[in-house]
């Protein structure tokens, strides 16, 4: 029979030796599916990648339009997106404190953040895509704009709601009215936060393709033209890794090494440069 | 400076602030417009299906598209069932790195380790699906399943859950790939709330000789009980909604099977693969409902973790 202290203290070990095996193995699937894309994914990333379009099925190509298509969709979803995300988070972090408006907004602007993306996809398609009776780029960045509102939303509240009152009084006594308190102090001195939240929403859209297959689409070609329906990244990835050919098998994995290396840069990069900020304060 | 400056210059910025305010105040009135307008928008596109099928639609396990029969129960079965097995993974995992990452790493190692797991969240779900596919499928029906079968198979009650023939893809092995996936935002919660929990009552604990497991177990998990389940069913909601990672891996398959090894189907999959060749308007709105009874259930899920992730940070706030 052991003794009530060594039975806690056996406990305790292996309660602790447990939550390490827990640690490693949440290392363990990051390792292996990035060893993964590398094994597959080097290999394939030549620089014909860059240089052509995508092959018709059983011959050699490249990515360039997808790559293409997916930077454009991205830019103008984040251009759509940021302006409305960072404005609407100034008003929960500035005006929010009285009224109904921000309590509830800040709730939905929570459950909208983590909506099922191809939800968002099925509403885009619903409300523009059968309008003009086609796919398109535009809807494709309209539908990762969607996706982009309320992290910004969140991002701006939260590095707002950072700024010392101090400030912002101190530059009220001086006479500023309210707006340019807001727009040139406040806002100025969460620069550094609201662009991480930026890099970050931008690192989520680069990657998502639940909402682009019913908007974008596809296109084997080149294309300039956002009201054609237009390459990107992920859905190629998605079509070539479902077929059956092997050349476009290894365009999906180099697609996807792409991706994961812009995104991961993108995640670690927003971190380093708000933590630098954060410290200088 | 003379008063008719002044005043035209108060004036101004009185104009200004309005004008200012009012610019905010729409963006964020949007966020509830955008709400509105996609719940409207799927009911809208849904109608045609809800008049065809009814309640009905809800409990019927036929998909017949060369018949116009369309319902809505295998898939809802499937993204249950799926989400279930993940987060029974996710749970105790999520807890175990939450305790590593407060209690028990380096100082030194907390931030790297903390990034490491947020970055698990950062990889596009499509690649979980192509890993999924072609590194973990196989490996699951050549070395698991089979053990499965002859280990859990055999046994009374639960066997018929996991037997069946090892083909790698099915309801399990999505099941696992988003387990992995949700971890992260499981996890990150986790050690978000255990690290409100105030210092003085953790040392308080310590001081009277209690283990670090104890401590964590007896202190810390029931005072951040709420926020706890408030990230597990923020968890809930992704796994939910996760499309492209299933969509490789789940077989896609409108047949109901007791095995979990057999392939299956989640709304989000189906979405993902039948949406762009549905044919006839009864089709195309029998999609779009299942969207709509996806964003229903999402919606219900999340909102309950924030109002509970809210309690626990009111309470923080009445304990400061």
């Amino acid at each position: 029979m052991l003794s009530l202290y060594t039975r806690r203290r056996i406990i305790n070990a292996v309660g602790l030796a447990i939550s390490m095996l827990a640690m490693l193995f949440g290392l363990f699937w990051l390792c292996w599916i990035l060893w993964t894309l590398l094994e597959h994914g080097l290999p394939a990333l030549t620089p014909v990648v860059f240089e052509q379009m995508t092959p018709p099925p059983g011959s050699s190509g490249g990515l360039l339009n997808a790559i293409a298509g997916s930077l454009a969709m991205t830019l103008v979803g984040t251009l759509i997106g940021t302006p409305i995300g960072i404005l609407a988070g100034t008003y929960l972090a500035e005006f929010g404190q009285r009224g109904w408006l921000a309590p509830i907004t800040r709730f939905i602007n929570d459950v909208l953040l983590s909506a099922p993306s191809i939800v968002i996809g099925l509403f885009v398609y619903e409300v523009y895509v059968i309008r003009v009776k086609h796919f398109s780029g535009w809807a494709g960045a309209l539908a990762l704009s969607i996706i982009v509102i309320p992290i910004v939303i969140r991002t701006t509240e939260n590095m707002l709601r950072l700024v010392p009152t101090t400030l912002r009084e101190a530059a009220a006594a001086l006479g500023a009215p309210q707006w340019k308190i807001i727009n040139f102090i406040t806002l100025r001195a969460a620069r550094a936060g609201i662009i991480t939240g930026v890099m970050l929403a931008i690192a989520r859209i680069s990657g998502e393709t639940a909402p682009l297959l019913f908007t974008a689409l596809n296109n084997q070609f080149w294309s300039s033209d956002m009201d054609q329906p237009m390459a990107n990244l992920p859905v190629v990835i998605f079509q070539f890794a479902m077929s059956p050919y092997q050349d476009w098998q290894k365009l999906a994995w180099a697609g996807a090494l792409l991706i994961t290396l812009s995104v991961l840069t993108l995640n670690i990069l927003a971190r380093v440069l708000f933590r630098q900020k954060a410290t200088t304060h | 400076m003379p008063t008719f400056l002044r005043d035209a210059s108060l004036k101004r910025h009185t104009v200004f602030d309005l004008l200012f305010r009012n610019l905010t105040r729409v963006s964020a009135f949007g966020v509830l417009v955008l709400l509105a307008a996609i719940i409207g928008s799927l009911v809208v596109g849904s109608m045609p299906a809800i008049r065809a099928f009814g309640f009905g639609f809800l409990t019927s396990a036929d998909w017949d598209p060369v018949n116009d029969q369309f319902g809505a129960l295998i898939p809802i079965i499937g993204t249950l069932v799926t989400s279930a097995i993940a987060l029974l993974i996710a749970i105790p995992v999520s807890f175990g790195i939450a305790i590593f990452l407060t209690e028990l790493s380096p100082r030194i190692l907390r931030r790297p380790l903390g990034v490491a797991i947020e970055l698990l969240a950062g990889i596009p779900s499509i690649i979980y699906g192509m890993w999924g596919l072609f590194v973990f499928a196989p490996l699951f029906a050549d070395h698991v399943e089979p053990w499965l079968n002859d280990h859990v198979g055999t046994m009374p009650y639960i066997g018929p859950f996991f037997s069946g023939p090892p083909m790698g893809i099915g309801m399990l092995a999505a099941g696992i790939i988003l387990a992995i996936m949700v971890i992260p935002f499981i996890a990150s919660v986790m050690r978000d709330v255990f690290e409100v929990v105030p210092t003085l009552l953790k040392e308080s604990a310590y001081g009277l000789g209690a283990t670090t497991w104890e401590v964590m177990w007896k202190v810390v998990l029931p005072y951040t009980k709420i926020g706890v389940v408030g990230g597990i069913m923020l968890g809930l909601g992704r796994a939910l909604g996760e499309t492209m990672a299933i969509t490789f891996v789940i077989g896609n398959s409108h047949e109901l099977s007791k095995s979990l090894l057999m392939p299956g189907n989640s709304i989000a999959s189906a979405l993902a693969n039948e949406f762009t060749e549905a044919y006839g308007e009864l089709y195309t709105s029998a999609l779009i409902e299942l969207g709509l009874i996806l964003f229903f259930i999402t919606f219900v899920v999340l909102s309950l973790a924030r109002y509970m992730l809210f309690k626990l940070g009111q309470r923080e706030g009445q304990a400061a």
